[in-house]
């Protein structure tokens, strides 16, 4: 009887130990996730960016968000710093020196911060009641108030930084760019993309965007070429030089791919979007989370073992 | 052999008042964070939206409060029934803690109010790691009630209901081993999702392990420093005999949890952080340092029938463990844009609060109930 036990314990530790080794790097690879159907996103062109800020106060009108005053500039201005609670859209300058060139290391760039909604969010997989919601359809990361416990623990799992929360309210909410979802509900487009005068926020079907994307790639800097505004397949087109493009489609393959890519001047790092793996952080632990809780088998044989244990030492223990 | 019982002295020490004005205290601030949000109170940010509440109050009070968990596996799964005597004290101080830790969550929660959604079928993120956390401490709480509730029945004297809840209490022991052996890895798994965010140091696959090792450590060294604290305090008998039993196969546990520890980073390649003098670095020395000094005192057989010494390693391995969740938390953790975090006061504050009505909790029912076992010449 006491080998038993003895075997007993030592399949369940060796079950244990093979699950933690198993944990390892190499554990819960997932295949590169695919695009829903019919996937939506924006195509940033940082080389086409004038840094003008319609796009912040498009978004802001668009989805009822206060201006934010700060410093102590004119408080006429909305002039918020960077995302927070009341800005889900931003244009933030990287610069260098006093080198007046755009779109060069040396000089300066814009870049345009929202949220990425990526392929395989960390945010949804990590929000427990399910308030983070990525639609099946259209891939937009969606955000349910009703749902909401204000856990926060997307915002630690968000790679880049994006949910913000409402810390000085007793109903506090997650803050984040929804892709203007109430305006696509009505055929729309997202408000930042409808306010940008040239373009450098283009709305699109994300398929179509990355061939886009890949055209600009190819282009011959400083040769004139057509750019759509707005959205891909609108009629209207201006003609631009072709900036000197970093050939990386940033967004394309980044934690197993985003709906938001980007393009620019300057390496990516530089303009505050860090280099990732193509494998999302999610994957690991949702492989050892379902190598331990698939079905609840191990959990529950692990319970019938206790309670076998437990009754069969009960004489030994009076 | 001493069987437990009521204390029967004086609760209203100035020990306890002094706990009381503290929990006071933090009251006032608790006030303030429900009415105008938790940035009013707290320096949490969206760069570090975990503070102390989460850190301490949460992941580290739950390991302080595994010695009921730590104890029942000795017990029940490994057939020691010669550590009986631990299991009822161990078992109270983790009905605190969890029961306070499901409070601090309550805290933190933005919308506490709607907390119960994650129980909503048809809204729980089974994919979530808080998910299963979040249930299985809740119930969890509840098994620890269950499992204590046999002393509070015998103060009341229902012995047909201690009778009854006797023969199936077998079912709540069993599920108070399985229940801590899952969330207590899993809040290591809750940092992975952190991904880059949280250093190389702390970042490995093998977090649900040393989490759960961690819990257990904990759980074993709390049972030594709260035994020697009750001595100390409330004169109950000396329990060496057992502890320096516990101290035999601690090392094991111990070396074992080192081995992962340092293999899991120095294989990735990452050991140099620990060197590059950075705050991080520096706490993930003096976080291991403590758990060697505990080992190295530990394997020496002449030190574990030293009280002193016991009592010297058990700590440090409470102290090293806990800096151990701390830096996966919030030290190790760096949204990378500049963000810092150091807790407020009132902040502070209201965690003291949660330890302070712990500790009244404590006095009170060490007094009231058969919990600690009675030195014989009382």
């Amino acid at each position: 009887m006491k080998i038993e036990r003895r075997d007993f314990l030592k399949g369940v530790l060796g079950g244990g130990l093979l699950l933690a080794a198993d944990a390892g790097p190499a554990a819960g690879r997932s295949p590169g996730k695919e695009l829903p159907p019919n996937a939506v996103g924006i195509l940033y062109d940082a080389t086409l960016c004038i840094g003008c800020q319609v796009c912040v106060g498009a978004c802001k009108q668009a989805n009822n968000m206060p201006p934010e005053h700060t410093a102590g500039t004119d408080p006429l201005w909305d002039n918020p710093r960077d995302l927070s609670a009341s800005t889900m859209n931003i244009i933030k300058k990287y610069g260098s020196g006093d080198y007046p060139v755009k779109d060069t290391v040396a000089g300066y760039s814009f870049v345009k911060r929202h949220c990425m909604h990526c392929l395989d969010p960390a945010c949804v997989s990590a929000c427990p009641p399910s308030a983070l919601r990525k639609n099946p359809d259209t891939g937009v990361v969606t955000y349910d108030k009703k749902a909401c416990i204000g856990c926060r623990y997307c915002q630690i799992a968000c790679p880049f930084n994006i949910p913000k929360f409402e810390w000085h309210s007793a109903a506090p909410l997650i803050v984040k760019c929804q892709l203007c979802s109430h305006l696509l509900a009505k055929g729309g487009i997202s408000a930042c993309c409808a306010a940008c005068p040239t373009g450098a926020s283009l709305f699109g079907r994300v398929e179509d965007l990355r061939q886009e994307a890949k055209r600009r790639l190819a282009m011959t800097p400083g040769q004139a070429y057509d750019f759509p505004v707005a959205h891909l397949g609108a009629k209207e087109f201006q003609s631009h030089k072709a900036g000197r493009y970093v050939q990386q489609v940033y967004g394309e393959s980044e934690v197993g791919g985003t709906q938001y890519l980007l393009l620019a001047g300057v390496p990516f790092d530089k303009i505050g979007l860090p280099a990732l793996p193509s494998e999302s952080f999610v994957a690991l632990a949702d492989g050892i989370q379902y190598a331990i809780y698939k079905g609840m088998v191990y959990p529950l044989v692990v319970l019938g073992g206790l309670i076998y244990m437990i009754r069969k030492g009960e004489g030994n223990r009076h | 052999m001493t069987t437990p019982a009521p204390l029967d002295k004086k609760i209203y020490t100035w020990n306890f008042k002094a706990c009381a004005v503290i929990a006071g205290l933090a009251g006032l601030c608790l006030l303030w964070r429900f009415f105008f949000g938790i940035g009013s109170v707290s320096n949490m940010n969206d760069g570090y939206p975990w503070g102390i509440w989460i850190a301490y109050d949460v992941v580290i009070g739950t390991a302080l409060a595994c010695g009921g968990y730590a104890m029942a596996l000795l017990v029940y799964v490994f057939n020691k029934g010669e550590y009986h005597p631990l299991v009822r004290p161990a078992l109270m101080t983790s009905l605190f803690g969890y029961t306070l830790a499901g409070i601090s969550v309550m805290i933190d929660l933005g919308r506490y109010w709607q907390a119960y959604n994650i129980f909503l079928p048809w809204r729980s993120n089974f994919h979530s790691v808080m998910f299963e956390v979040a249930v299985c401490i809740a119930t969890y709480v509840m098994v620890l009630w269950v499992e204590f509730a046999p002393a509070i029945l015998e103060k009341l004297k229902a012995d047909a209901l201690r009778a009854k809840l006797n023969r199936v209490i077998f079912v709540f022991i069993a599920l108070g081993i399985l229940l801590p052996t899952m969330h207590q890895s899993s809040l290591g798994t809750m940092m992975l999702m952190a991904g880059y965010k949280l250093s190389p140091l702390w970042r490995t696959g093998f977090l649900p392990l040393l989490f759960l090792l961690t819990a257990l450590l904990v759980g074993y060294a709390i049972v030594m420093v709260e035994s020697f604290i009750c001595q100390a305090w409330f004169k109950t008998p000396s329990e060496m005999p057992l502890l320096s039993k516990i101290a035999r196969f601690l090392p094991w546990l111990l070396g074992f949890y080192l081995v992962v520890r340092m293999e899991s980073i120095n294989l990735a390649g990452n050991i140099g952080l620990a060197f590059n003098g950075s705050l991080q670095g520096n706490m993930f020395l003096l976080e291991n340092l403590l758990l060697i000094a505990a080992f190295v005192i530990l394997v020496q057989p002449k030190n574990r029938v030293r009280p002193k010494m016991l009592f010297l390693s058990a700590s440090a391995i409470v102290v090293g463990a806990s800096l151990y969740r701390l830096n996966t938390y919030i030290i190790g953790f760096d949204p990378g844009t500049g963000w810092r975090y150091f807790p407020s006061m009132p902040e502070l504050l209201i965690t003291l609060g949660v330890v302070a009505t712990e500790g009244m909790a404590y006095m009170w029912v060490v007094n009231k109930l058969p919990v600690l076992p009675k030195a014989e010449h009382a």
